[in-house]
């Protein structure tokens, strides 16, 4: 691993700020990096020529004297949002031939930040899923170990900035998305407040729970990634007209008698002990630091996950029916009727775990079965919001692990929906509520990753990522990388 | 004797430059597709941003009617599959219209007025339009039109005749022009009417099956159409059910207006 590609993003801005290396020797070592990996998966497009082109646009802006801070550094886009001229295939087959007319806002924001776009991630098929086995581009590697999954469906994200393919890669969260495979590939990730950053341009799963975010080695680095996301936009009317804080100056900001709540429903027998012990640890760090911790109750957590699937199939299922062979993506061949386009064009084109939801879901909003599954969902949706709401009255964050364990190996669990979707068990609540949420390095068990997640209130992302750069700042579990492991 | 029991939705295509959720201009006649944007193709990842005039307009018409306006309006998505329904749903307002219970008052030939209730009126965008005979065996889809603000009026079912209904339109027609929310040109589609007809032995509480004409695009052929609807549930009644079920119109997944029309006319003339 070539050293520039060992730097934090913040790391590279000082590099680039001091002219120790050009954006154009930083995206050349990472295209290599890339392209050494090619084993991971994590990538389903390198835009190689593209990146070099902009790396040398940006070169020539600080040469002209005209760079901010983060002219020419590298990112990389799940294959969910939007980018023009570039397949955005989210994934799937039904769109392996989706060449987007239009960029994300997430998107032109760092365009316009004059990042460079080294390329698409792997991702979850739709974003369904929570080990990246339901791409139609093939599974992603976790770096940390060949046979196990980087978690999803952010899998190619989380896997890339692990591997050190890419400083930040945007990432999406619908129930634990960004969190889950940060958690599992030892990296940090920030799923924002439902509003705080535009969702316009990111291909829709379940549009009031989807969230974009970001995935990187820090907090910090987050911090310089939500700097450039986070705000309103008027092309997307849920974003959010409230004003965005200063991330990174907030960073450093002292977190004693910060109050942690410690959800009692969290820490039960499911949770495994190795990782119990690794978030006491996290705990006793905080504690070091000046926090105080509180136990807390969220009463109807334990209906998070029967209220998602049926709220996010039924989103799900609306928001798909556009990929119908008409105007984009996989067309059926030699189709006989309009009937017959519409079966194989959704036949041929989805996989079975988009099939399953979008099955879930029509079913819940068929007539006569609205108020039994939808409306009670909803219901169930108001009193766990609620219980956070009671929880935060009592405490500022709260702490608890992302998983009930580590990575769990490749194929394990793909047979087995239900198995799969219990991954989401600590992740999910928070995305019903709408809150933002974040998952950082708690060290390694077995070699293989730990992440404990802190929730916050509604636009508290600033406070999130300052408890989680102390704890960085007084561990060196975010410094671990798996090359590292596998040379000693 | 039996009485007829008419209800009418009308469809008002408002005046604004822009469409209901997008920047795209939604003035008559363009080429096919040339006003339609990302959002109106339904593309990945587009959202719908609503057009404030929209609103302004529908509460006008909801103070015309002396109406409810309701002060949360929700929109709902209305699913089904077509071609010219690029996202796959409609976005259209079921629970919470933005206008609720009003009414009108129309002028009967003895020169007195009757008072009409209006259930509601609601915001919904417009489908785009499907060409199913100019490509040789192929349906061309132009969606221009898909995303268009319409307004849909719906009447109490408290019309008794062709003539009621064609009264209650004028009515509605005169507001519309008055308030300047839309051009009422029927003949470009920017004031349609679907009608619910039934009938009932006279003085009945009770409402008979309920038959809905789609679409129809002038007064005159919206009267006839009910005279029509009308007549041929008399002879459903009186045991012409075979006639009707010969006759029935090969349909899509969505109605055409003009097969409906096509439909009751041929009954009629089979049994005068």
């Amino acid at each position: 691993m070539s050293s520039l590609t060992k730097n934090t993003l913040a790391g590279l801005r000082e590099i680039l700020t001091r002219g120790d290396a050009s954006s154009v020797e930083i995206t050349q070592d990472y295209l290599a990096e890339i392209s050494a990996r090619r084993d991971l998966n994590t990538f389903i497009t390198v835009t190689q020529d593209d990146a070099l082109a902009s790396a040398k646009v940006a070169d020539q802006i600080r040469a002209a004297g005209q760079a901010s801070l983060t002219t020419g550094l590298p990112i990389a886009h799940k294959d969910l949002f939007c980018t023009k001229g570039i397949l955005t295939s989210c994934g799937s087959k039904m769109l392996s031939n989706f060449i987007s007319p239009y960029d994300a806002e997430v998107v032109s924001k760092f365009k316009n930040a004059g990042f460079v776009m080294l390329g698409k991630l792997n991702m979850d098929e739709f974003a369904m899923g929570s080990s990246n086995e339901t791409s139609y581009f093939g599974p992603v590697k976790n770096p940390w170990s060949p046979t196990h999954v980087p978690g999803g469906s952010s899998g190619g994200s989380a896997a890339a900035v692990a591997a050190r393919l890419t400083p930040l890669a945007t990432a999406t969260d619908t129930g634990g998305s960004i969190r889950q495979p940060a958690a599992f590939t030892g990296t940090s990730g920030l799923k924002p407040t439902y509003g705080r950053v535009s969702r316009f341009g990111m291909i829709a799963f379940a549009s009031s729970l989807d969230q974009g975010g970001l995935i990187a080695q820090t907090a910090e680095d987050l911090a310089i990634g939500m700097q450039i996301i986070s705000g309103h936009d008027n092309k997307d009317s849920t974003s959010a007209l409230i004003e965005v804080p200063n991330y990174e100056s907030l960073l450093n900001d002292s977190i004693r008698g910060l109050t942690i709540g410690l959800p009692e429903e969290f820490f039960d027998s499911r949770l495994d002990t190795r990782m119990q012990s690794q978030i006491e640890e996290v705990i006793r760090i905080f504690t070091s630091l000046g926090a105080n911790t509180v136990s807390v109750s969220l009463t109807h957590v334990a209906e998070a996950i029967p209220a998602y699937y049926v709220i996010a199939p039924a989103e799900a299922s609306s928001n798909l029916s556009r990929f119908d062979g008409v105007r984009f993506g996989y067309r059926a061949e030699k189709p006989i009727d309009l009937t017959d386009l519409y079966e194989r064009s959704r036949g041929e084109g989805f996989g079975s775990e988009v099939k399953r939801r979008i099955l879930i879901g029509t079913y819940a909003l068929s007539e006569g079965y609205f108020d039994a599954y939808y409306k009670k969902a909803q219901q169930i949706r108001r009193l766990i919001k609620q219980d956070f709401d009671r929880a935060f009255s009592l405490c500022d964050l709260l702490l608890s692990p992302t998983t009930p364990s580590t990575a769990f190996a490749l194929g394990e669990k793909s047979d087995d929906p239900v198995a799969m979707y219990l991954e989401d068990i600590y992740t999910i609540a928070t995305n019903l509520a709408g809150l933002p949420g974040g998952s950082f390095q708690a060290g390694l068990i077995d070699e293989l990753p730990a992440g404990y997640q802190l929730t916050g209130p509604a636009f508290s992302e600033s406070k999130i990522l300052n408890a989680a750069h102390k704890v960085q700042q007084a561990t060196d579990w975010h410094t671990h990388y798996p090359e590292e492991i596998r040379n000693v | 004797m039996y009485e007829s029991v008419i209800g009418l939705e009308v469809h008002v295509q408002l005046s604004t430059l822009s469409k209901i959720f997008s920047g795209s201009s939604t003035s008559f006649g363009a080429s096919p597709n040339t006003q339609a944007s990302l959002i109106d193709l339904g593309m990945p990842g587009v959202l719908p941003t609503p057009n404030a005039k929209v609103f302004e307009m529908a509460v006008k018409f909801g103070l015309a009617i002396e109406a409810k306006i309701g002060k949360t309006s929700v929109f709902d998505r209305k699913n089904y599959f077509y071609p010219d329904l690029p996202k796959g749903y409609q976005i259209t307002q079921l629970d919470a219209p933005i206008v609720g219970l009003g009414h009108v008052n129309i002028t009967l030939e003895d020169g007195t007025t009757k008072r009409i209730n209006i259930t509601r009126a609601h915001l919904e965008e417009d489908a785009g339009k499907s060409l199913h005979n100019s490509f040789d065996g192929l349906t061309g889809i132009d969606l221009n039109r898909a995303g268009t603000p319409l307004l849909e009026i719906v009447s109490e079912p408290e019309l008794r005749s062709a003539k009621e209904a064609v009264a209650y339109l004028r009515v509605i027609h005169s507001i519309i022009r008055y308030l300047d929310i839309s051009d009422g040109n029927m003949a470009e589609g920017s004031m349609r009417c679907d009608c619910n007809v039934s009938i009932r032995t006279q003085g009945s509480k009770i409402l008979g099956t309920r038959t809905e004409i789609k679409k129809q695009s002038t007064l005159k052929l919206t009267a006839r159409s009910i005279q029509l609807k009308m007549a041929s549930k008399l002879f459903k009644k009186r045991g012409c059910m075979t006639l009707i079920k010969m006759r029935r119109a090969p349909c899509g997944p969505r109605k055409r207006p003009t097969t409906t029309a096509t439909f009751l006319i041929q009954i009629y003339c089979q049994s005068s």
